[in-house]
């Protein structure tokens, strides 16, 4: 543990990560250490899990359909917040991307086990608050909060 | 159900993780696409999957699955292995088609993560 996470759990956390679109061999590995520090800081196991996959739908995202992207990991007392702004070719109709099955993935993709229509609906699922904002032809931004001590898990 | 009477019953081979072999398992998850796996694994489960590259046990990991069994003769790559060694997650690979792995498992009542 490089810094003290007891003392970062009571005031707060803030950490950045970088995702390369494209990059298929390292997708994952931005969410694999997020579940690591939120295991750290001793956040029940039920809340990490929920958000390590919504981490992990999140950056997925960022692989398969971006240039690049901006992962940022926000721990309050009271919340994980996940920030996720990408530079890409973003999402021209958020009803039609939000049904649950619906996919615009390439067979790269698909053979990656990835590209099911699942991941939006899914991110949505294991969050308590989903703000997706996109344009066309820039990118996508994705607002995903989850409460620690109240929200989904009470 | 121990994971040495999967690897016994499936005739697996087990690529990591001998000394896992006692672990219960009572769930379990098939499939190929690790979105699904995602939207509807529990944890604890075993993830049945054709997908052997490093995508798989990353999932398993997100996801908390006990272990991973690859079907139709698919082995994981080496970061696959190199992840699941990590994160002690156990591997086994059978020359099963899905169907009959399920079907045997299901057989011996192991119950689907939908149960």
């Amino acid at each position: 543990m490089a810094k003290n996470r007891s003392d970062e759990r009571e005031n707060g956390l803030i950490q950045q990560f970088s995702i390369t679109g494209g990059d298929f061999y390292h997708a994952g590995h931005v969410s694999t250490q997020i579940k690591e520090i939120l295991k750290e800081l001793g956040i029940d196991p039920n809340i990490v899990r929920r958000a390590a996959i919504a981490a992990y739908e999140a950056e997925m995202n960022v692989v398969m359909y971006a240039q690049k992207g901006l992962f940022t990991l926000e721990v309050t007392p009271q919340k994980i917040h996940f920030f996720v702004e990408d530079e890409g070719q973003g999402i021209p109709d958020i009803e039609l991307a939000m049904q649950e099955g619906y996919s615009t993935a390439t067979p790269e993709m698909r053979e990656m086990g990835f590209g099911a229509g699942m991941g939006l609906p899914n991110i949505k699922k294991n969050s308590d608050i989903f703000k997706i904002t996109s344009e066309v032809g820039k990118g996508t931004v994705l607002d995903i909060i989850i409460f620690i001590n109240q929200g989904k898990n009470q | 159900m121990k994971l040495r009477e999967i690897k016994e019953l499936l005739a697996a081979e087990v690529i990591w993780g001998e000394n896992h072999l006692e672990i219960e398992i009572d769930t379990v998850c098939a499939s190929d696409l690790m979105s699904d796996v995602l939207a509807l694994g529990k944890p604890g489960m075993l993830l049945i999957t054709g997908l052997s590259n490093v995508q798989s046990v990353r999932t398993a990991d997100i996801i908390e699955a006990k272990a991973i069994l690859y079907v139709r003769g698919k082995k994981p790559d080496q970061e696959g292995i190199s992840l699941a060694k990590k994160k002690g997650i156990p591997l086994l690979a059978t020359k099963y088609l899905m169907y009959q792995a399920c079907g045997l498992l299901y057989q011996k009542g192991l119950k689907s993560v939908h149960d």
